[in-house]
């Protein structure tokens, strides 16, 4: 079951990598914030029961429902436009992406190691690799922020597989979410929305030597 | 005594931020000044002793902690003649969130020197994002916005990256059936650990945190910041926040040393500090801002600093001490920077001049502070670097020595003609009925920490050699 549902995540991936409107990824996001929550479930079954529910409900409430209502929220408030203006086109990403899949494959069919869970990997490293690719290809700094919250979910994704044995780091995995997502959303996106009223990567080119 | 110092400086750093009475605003900076130098003390006479569990104050994080409280005095005394001085932009709440970041700035980069588990410096290095980009975003215009974006984005990456790091340590400390992620059981089981895991571990946490120390390839952010930021938070930021991570990656260097892929570190960090040099070279030749001008060239000393360090022998001795000297010095040229900005209201190189003419005892330290950064002879510096060089050629890194010695007299170069246009050509066009008078006190504490630095190099104290080869011995 659990193998099902990190491929649905590693699915979703190709999925994101051709979609056009902004909203698709923020529905992709709360999909795999669902698929977070139900690994998290069948996975951690070596922990304390509070240590889980604390968990469980930051998959669910943060990564699902907090995360994205918010970058919605960000996107009606500006006004900013629904495409997803990608330099490249979209049967290219499609390709790239897949190609990040198959060479994580072979790469973790390379290491020989028995306590290394290898679906977990693959799918941890392929979503982190593609939220990188995303941040690199895509014209707004939205899809920058959805970007970085994508390799956050691959993260947290690879903290499950030492989950049961140090529990301490996943909890450290969600301080990273919360800390992180809080200060790059919160703080500033809501200035940027503010000084500038179409936020693009192209107002912030300024800084030069 | 840190559980102490941590609530104490989350207090101060929160009274800071709410309050709104200029007098208590200093008296609890004074405060802070002060209960940061008996932090300092008692953990100087507390050293290697474990403390809560997480926390070991080891000889390398004594002296980059004893460096944070000298240098944070003239710091946060140049912040309030900062605040002073910008005052029709300045209200009360800006200078509570200004001095309440750098407190707690200041505290938790202390931390991260005595901290003596992977985790929990990663947690305050996270802590440290927080309060610089506070710092950096003190202007609240379209220029500080961008900096702080670029830095709060790059930061977070790179927290992402040491953060699989720790994961892929923590898979390689599975196979050898250790749970104590602490430095010293790191140490202790080094040769145990699986190498593969092992090498990707450093990867990731190397990279991650040359975010912070301002190596190839995180380099970028770090730049922005410490143009954008004011001048004494850009003097911390490229001091204390740089030994940050440089303490970091140190230690987790020191877990690979005694290991076969040692070799193999010394080959990624030769390559990222070699490439750093380069960089700092190639915009060092050409670049027109005089604040990302020193900026560049931190990235040319941590790229020394690192060479020092792969290159080992002598040069692990040697790096520490250019840290330190490079802590000392490099606030002094951000500090003054703030009068020259006085001067002429610009950063620009092409707007400035003559500085001699308006800021005697100001331009005789820009002057010294030039021949400090470079490492000429009269320079603490020099030392440190020599030392560098020395342990490259015995080490029979010849061609990278070479090319070292090439791209240093491009950065000298570029560094001194930028310095001698302020210095001593007059500028195309000034009002000067609008200088300001500027007087010689302002440059005193500059004065003193150049000063110190010569003295550390030269003619340094017993303690202060013994807390060095006790640093280096990690590694040796």
């Amino acid at each position: 079951m659990t193998d099902i549902l990190l491929i649905a995540l590693a699915m979703s991936l190709l999925y994101i990598s051709i979609a056009n409107r902004l909203f698709t990824y923020l529905n992709i996001l709360v999909f795999q914030g669902f698929i977070l929550f139900g690994v998290t479930f069948l996975t951690l079954t070596k922990i304390s029961t509070i240590n889980l529910m604390l968990i469980m409900l930051e998959t669910i409430v943060f990564k699902a429902v907090a995360v994205p209502w918010f970058i919605n929220y960000i996107i009606k408030r500006n006004g900013i436009t629904r495409e997803a203006e990608p330099y490249l086109p979209n049967f290219v990403s499609l390709i790239i992406v897949t190609f990040i899949t198959v060479a994580t494959i072979i790469l973790s069919s390379s290491i020989k190691d028995p306590n290394l869970d290898k679906t977990f990997f693959v799918v941890a490293l392929s979503t982190i690799f593609t939220g990188l690719y995303l941040i690199v290809t895509r014209k707004k700094i939205i899809t920058h922020v959805i970007g970085y919250i994508i390799i956050e979910n691959g993260v947290f994704v690879l903290s499950l597989a030492v989950g049961n044995e140090m529990p301490m780091l996943v909890n450290l995995g969600i301080m990273l979410d919360i800390f992180a997502s809080v200060l790059i959303l919160g703080v500033f996106f809501n200035r940027i929305g503010d000084l500038l009223k179409d936020p693009d990567i192209d107002h912030l080119r300024n800084l030069k030597d | 005594m840190i559980g102490i110092f941590l609530t104490g400086a989350f207090i101060i750093s929160g009274l800071l931020f709410f309050n709104r009475n200029e007098f208590i605003n200093y008296a609890l900076l004074l405060i802070f000044i002060v209960f940061l130098s008996v932090f300092g003390f008692f953990e100087y006479h507390h050293i290697n002793i474990r403390e809560m569990e997480f926390f070991k104050p080891d000889a390398l994080g004594i002296l980059l902690l004893t460096a944070l409280c000298v240098v944070s005095v003239p710091v946060i005394f140049h912040g309030y003649r900062y605040i002073e001085k910008h005052n029709v932009d300045e209200t009360p709440k800006s200078r509570g969130l200004f001095f309440g970041a750098m407190v707690l700035l200041i505290s938790a980069c202390s931390v991260v020197y005595l901290s003596g588990h992977i985790a929990v410096t990663w947690i305050f290095v996270e802590i440290t994002t927080l309060s610089a980009s506070a710092l950096i975003y003190h202007h609240r215009n379209l220029r500080a916005l961008e900096g702080v974006w670029k830095y709060v984005f790059i930061c977070a990456i790179s927290i992402t990256f040491v953060y699989i790091g720790i994961l892929f340590l923590s898979l390689s400390l599975k196979d050898a059936g250790i749970e104590d992620m602490s430095f010293d059981s790191l140490y202790a089981n080094a040769d145990k650990l699986n190498p593969f895991w092992l090498k990707l571990a450093f990867l990731f946490i190397f990279t991650g945190f040359t975010a912070k120390l301002g190596l190839v390839p995180m380099y970028t952010a770090g730049i922005d910041a410490k143009d954008k930021a004011p001048a004494p938070a850009g003097a911390l930021l490229a001091s204390v926040l740089m030994n940050a991570g440089f303490v970091t990656i140190y230690r987790m260097y020191a877990v690979l040393a005694p290991t076969p892929l040692h070799h193999w570190a010394n080959t990624v960090m030769i390559i990222a500090a070699v490439l750093s040099i380069f960089v700092a070279a190639v915009y060092m030749t050409r670049i027109k801002n005089i604040k990302r001008m020193f900026a560049y060239s931190g990235i040319e000393h941590m790229g020394l600093v690192i060479l020092g360090l792969s290159a080992g022998g002598i040069g692990v001795y040697a790096a520490i001490l250019h840290i330190i000297l490079h802590t000392l010095i490099k606030p002094t040229l951000f500090l003054q920077f703030n009068q020259v900005y006085w001067v002429y209201q610009s950063k620009s190189i092409y707007d400035v001049g003559n500085y001699f003419k308006y800021n005697k005892a100001g331009a005789i330290v820009i002057f010294l502070g030039f021949i400090s950064a470079t490492a000429m002879p009269p320079s603490g510096m020099f030392i440190s670097e020599f030392l560098i060089f020395q342990s490259l050629f015995e080490a029979h890194y010849i061609l990278i020595l070479l090319a070292v010695l090439v791209l240093l007299t491009m950065i000298i170069w570029g560094f001194g003609s930028n310095i001698f246009k302020l210095l001593f050509t007059p500028p195309l066009s000034i009002d000067e009925t609008k200088i300001p008078h500027i007087s010689s006190w302002e440059s005193l504490s500059q004065y003193l920490l150049l000063g110190l630095a010569v003295y550390l190099a030269y003619d340094p104290p017993a303690e202060f050699v013994t807390l060095l080869q006790d640093a280096a011995k990690l590694i040796l």
